[in-house]
């Protein structure tokens, strides 16, 4: 068990793409695995702004929804049949978004920040659910179709859910590639110096407000990736995407998985997503069962599941080589 | 653009102030809470939803609204402060994450106890009969239940702010809530206190909801829809701002009647534009005290 | 607890985790099976807001399937309905469908509810190439470009609701309209079908109300609606905003001055609201179960749903029984379970009738077309034993004028 976690902690990239790799082969069935993927990347970018900024967001649906309608209308509406193009304009929205919405929120810290996110991404959908004629408004945007990707010579037809799948994982791979970088970098450093003592971190020079910035438009960018994926996984982008209900979700996966951790928001994401699809075939008081495993999370592993495996080993071994996963 | 026509905004004035005080009741608690505690509590909503299941099972039970309206609330405190002894105290000192992640996972949990004990469909709270219909008010008809809501809301304010200013507890709470240091130092045990003013938090909650009950009817949805605007409120009036709270609430309530009738469209975010503007304008919200929620 | 034991534990409750997700998929073969039962997933929202109206639909779809287990199935092979919750939500409506088809699967779908949820399963069905019937009321998943070959539409729509209703209302109660609705695409649509049918019927619409879906406040509206004095409220507010609504106009005094009209009348909304707030309101219906004593069919449906669940059916409980025994007959017919033989077959052989009356499958698009009937609330001294809220005052055959041409529609 030592050597696995050793091996996890100093690979943490790779051995996430690799379990994804296995993955749908073990789940009961391949779309399960995908949606793992999809929302564990959702997490991943809520967590480079809270677990490793500091900064708690209510309104991270906004990136993901974002994401999602700007592949969508790109496909559907526009009528581009690019899958390149369309994620691009996803990520570029979601991004965009990220900016204008940080530049306003982040003059507030705390709660009052959150809920400056949460306002915003209600206006978003807001906007979305009346704008029917662009959107599709309540009813959803449809008609994305089923791309092939093409590559090189290759034809790669996106219905079949095992290409699906690699198909995303070799996107999330780049991204997760993408945030270890991010993170081992100085720039990574003055994120977590910001998270410890932000006034220690001002004091110290660095231009706070600015790198706070940066790392809200990254974390918007990873969002709205897994938002662009999602239009393309489940070829409709409804206007929930947008509602904070969504961005709960973020949060939980975040939280039951471990914030502030490298595989955190994939073991939340999995967690819950596979509980809740296995448990609502089972029983149709399922949400009843999950707010009990939940609270029974919060009272008993504090640090969410991976959190408390790395305190363990942490506690037991006395090295920090896990600390980096 | 409707008629501006005297009765019509006088009567989305009154109906605001209906709003209003639901939404004072469950501020207050919930700033209350966050005040004195730090607990985000994220049940608040279920706990407004199970003070009306609790109202129409004690109306179940003796045949009267005004039973139901006085021990109702007591039962929905009773269970905050179980809650609270049994789960929530274990998570002090542990970072504030924890007490939101708990209520979220023991609202989902609530909402589903509920449609298993009471089933899926929604069920009937009427006023009582004394309240049944409307009262002239010269210019206008109003809805008598609704009266009652404000009047109650009026009468349970002061009251609050009687204990507050003219009881020794109250004095204890105000001071605590200041500096809990210097109190417990004065050898005051404050967690008895607190514990008091928690159970009171969670049982406006409770009496928030019979209220709404004949006003929305009772269903296992209800606390859900109300708990995100009850945020917005508890913001933008300051968190661990009782007054704050209170103006607020009643100034949202005003600004979605008022936007209900003048721009419908605009009903959802309304809320939401009010709380961006007055965050941006006043960081702590209106009455709050900076460095609190940070 | 030592590291050795710490390392058991991890590990053994790994692998037992891994078994109880993996098992059912190594246990089982993924893909659609030429023996064993033909397996119907049915996702709906037990969970939510409309969970009553959900069991309803969950409670005709096994009516269907005892009925046909009890022939011995089709072609010798039973029938098995899936249910799986949608939450009311897209996504998850999309996420269950993939499970039922990827990994149940399944070989065909009936379901749905909520409009949005139906269209984001739809988009599901279309690409896996399963049938898919849905039973939520809807205009555009018959019309281009959201419905296919395969995808078929039992249930009503507010076009053929709006006309049938409206018509109805324009001889029967009045000329003067008043509409409040909500502002969303149901409500939105309602308010556009009944303006256009009234208004060409030579009625008028004297004013038209929208509201925020979820915000049922009228208190400000109902002066000026009752000073307007229309002779007819038409209300197309859905679910538990429809009874806070009839509550607040009730409250008002309103029914002694005017006729009260929605669209639909469900059972379960009376019994939440109560005969008082429903009583002397009018609105359309695809089925109610006092039908039971004019029509031999729906007797048999009726009875079969108090003797199993001691609940009568509603119109949703007699779209999933449907529904389902439209599978069934177009399995029977086509002798195959493959999804484009079975729709072929269905709109070969388009004619039907299960519970209540003829129903049949448009060509061009595959639109269910039945009767309707006209519902009056009865005063609460009237209502008769547990579910008798409503008196039936008029039935409407089927006809294709209710509903838009297929041109309209897209379909050429």
């Amino acid at each position: 068990m030592r050597v696995l976690y050793r091996v996890l902690a100093a690979y943490p990239s790779v051995s996430i793409v690799v379990f994804f790799a296995i993955l749908p082969f073990v789940v009961p069935y391949k779309a399960l695995a995908t949606q793992v993927l999809v929302y564990g990347l959702f997490a991943l970018g809520f967590n480079l702004l809270y677990g490793y900024t500091g900064l708690l967001s209510f309104g991270h649906a906004a990136y993901f929804g974002l994401g999602a309608y700007g592949a969508g209308i790109a496909l559907a509406k526009i009528g581009w049949t690019s899958v390149w193009v369309a994620l691009a304009l996803g990520v570029s929205a979601a991004a965009v978004g990220g900016a204008i919405i940080g530049f306003f929120a982040l003059r507030r810290r705390g709660i009052y920040f959150a809920m400056l996110t949460l306002a915003f991404a209600q206006l978003l959908y807001f906007v979305a659910f009346h704008m029917a004629s662009v959107t599709g408004g309540d009813d959803g945007l449809r008609g994305i179709p089923t791309l092939t990707l093409g590559l090189l010579a290759w034809r790669i037809p996106l219905g079949n859910p095992t290409n699906f799948h690699f198909f995303a994982l070799a996107l999330v791979a780049v991204a997760i590639f993408a945030l270890r970088r991010i993170l081992d970098s100085p720039f990574g450093a003055v994120l977590a110096a910001i998270r410890e003592n932000t006034d220690r971190a001002q004091a110290c020079g660095y231009d706070v407000q600015r790198v706070k910035l940066v790392s809200f438009v990254f974390s918007a960018a990873f969002t709205g990736l897994a938002g662009a994926l999602d239009a393309l996984r489940i070829t409709v982008v409804p206007v929930e995407a947008l509602y904070w209900s969504t961005s709960g979700q973020a949060v939980i996966m975040t939280l039951l998985g471990g914030a502030g951790t490298f595989f955190g928001p994939f073991v939340g994401a999995g967690t819950f997503l596979v509980l809740q699809d296995r448990l609502a075939i089972v029983t149709e008081a399922w949400p009843l069962v999950i707010g009990l495993i939940f609270m029974a999370f919060v009272l008993f592993l504090p640090q969410g599941i991976w959190g408390t495996l790395l305190a363990r080993i942490d506690g037991h071994h006395g090295d920090d080589s896990a600390a980096q996963a | 653009m409707p008629d501006i026509t005297l009765s019509a905004l006088a009567a989305q004035l009154f109906t605001g102030l209906v709003l209003g005080g639901i939404l004072v009741f469950l501020a207050t608690g919930l700033s209350l809470i966050f005040g004195l505690m730090g607990v985000v509590n994220f049940a608040h909503g279920s706990l407004y939803m199970l003070g009306a299941y609790f109202g129409f099972f004690l109306w179940g039970l003796t045949r009267s609204y005004w039973a139901a309206l006085i021990i109702a609330p007591l039962m929905v405190g009773l269970f905050g402060v179980i809650v609270e002894r049994t789960m929530i105290r274990r998570l002090y000192g542990r970072g504030p994450d924890d007490p939101l992640l708990l209520t979220f996972g023991l609202s989902l949990a609530l909402v589903e106890a509920v449609k298993l004990v009471w089933g899926k469909v929604g069920l009937v709270l009427d006023p009582p009969a004394q309240l049944a219909g409307a009262v002239d008010l010269g210019f206008m008809k109003f809805p008598a239940f609704r009266l009652f809501v404000i009047a109650v809301t009026a009468v349970v304010l002061v009251g609050l702010w009687l204990f507050l200013e003219k009881t020794n507890v109250g004095l204890i709470v105000r001071a605590g809530a200041r500096d809990p240091l210097m109190v417990r130092a004065l050898g005051i045990d404050l967690g008895r206190v607190w514990l008091l003013v928690f159970g009171l938090g969670i049982a406006m909650a409770g009496l928030a909801g019979i209220l709404a009950g004949p006003l929305r009817g009772v269903y296992a949805e209800m606390g859900v829809e109300i708990i995100i605007e009850c945020f917005v409120v508890v913001v933008v009036g300051g968190m661990g701002s009782l007054p704050g709270a209170v103006v607020a609430g009643l100034l949202i309530g005003e600004v979605v009647s008022l936007t209900t009738y003048f721009a419908p469209k605009l009903t959802e975010i309304v809320v939401f534009l009010v709380m961006a503007v007055v965050l941006l304008v006043r960081p702590s919200g209106l009455f709050g005290e900076p460095g609190l929620a940070e | 607890m030592t590291s050795l034991t710490r390392r058991r534990f991890l590990a053994t409750t790994g692998v037992t985790a891994g078994a109880v997700l993996a098992g059912p998929h190594f246990l089982r073969r993924v893909s659609a099976q030429a023996s064993g039962p033909i397996k119907i997933g049915f996702p709906l929202p037990l969970t939510g807001p409309f969970g009553a109206i959900a069991a309803d639909q969950k409670r005709g779809a096994e009516l269907a399937v005892d009925e046909i287990n009890a022939k011995g199935g089709v072609m010798g092979r039973k029938f098995e309905v899936l249910f799986r919750d949608d939450e009311l939500k897209p996504a998850t409506g999309a996420q269950r469908t993939k499970e039922l088809i990827e990994g149940q699967g399944v070989d065909f779908i009936v379901g749905g509810l909520a409009a949005h949820v139906q269209m984001a399963i739809n988009e599901q069905t279309k690409k896996a190439g399963k049938l898919f019937i849905s039973i939520s009321q809807s205009d555009e998943i018959s019309a281009k470009p959201d419905t296919s070959p395969i995808t078929f539409h039992e249930a009503l729509n507010p076009t053929i609701t709006g006309r049938v209703v409206g018509s109805w209302a324009l001889q029967n109660l009045g000329k003067k309209y008043w509409i409040v609705y909500a502002d969303y695409a149901w409500g939105k649509q309602n308010n556009a079908v009944f303006t256009d049918v009234i208004t060409k019927g030579g009625g008028q619409v004297i004013g038209s109300t929208p509201y925020p879906l979820g915000k049922p406040e009228f208190s400000a509206h109902l002066p000026k609606i009752q000073a307007a004095k229309p002779e007819v409220l038409l209300g197309a507010v859905p679910g538990a905003d429809g009874v806070s609504f009839l509550k607040q106009v009730g409250s008002f005094g309103m029914k002694k001055e005017m006729k009260l009209l929605m669209p639909l009348h469900f059972l379960f909304l009376a019994k939440e609201g109560g005969a008082d707030v429903f009583a002397d309101v009018y609105a359309g219906t695809s089925f109610y179960w006092e039908l039971g004593s004019s029509n031999a069919n729906a007797k048999k449906f009726v009875d079969a749903s108090m003797k199993k669940f001691n609940v009568p059916p509603d119109g949703y409980a007699g779209y999933g029984y449907s529904g389902i025994l439209e599978v069934a007959r177009g399995v029977e017919l086509a002798k195959s379970t493959d999804s484009e033989q079975v729709a072929k077959a269905l709109r070969a052989n388009p004619t039907y009738d299960h519970y209540k009356g003829k129903q049949y499958w448009r060509g061009c698009d595959n639109k269910a077309f039945q009767d309707m009937w006209i519902l009056k609330g009865r005063a609460a001294a009237q209502v008769k034993g547990d579910w008798g809220y409503f008196d039936t005052v008029a039935k409407v055959a089927a006809d294709e004028r209710h509903e838009r041409t297929c041109a309209e529609k897209g379909h050429v």
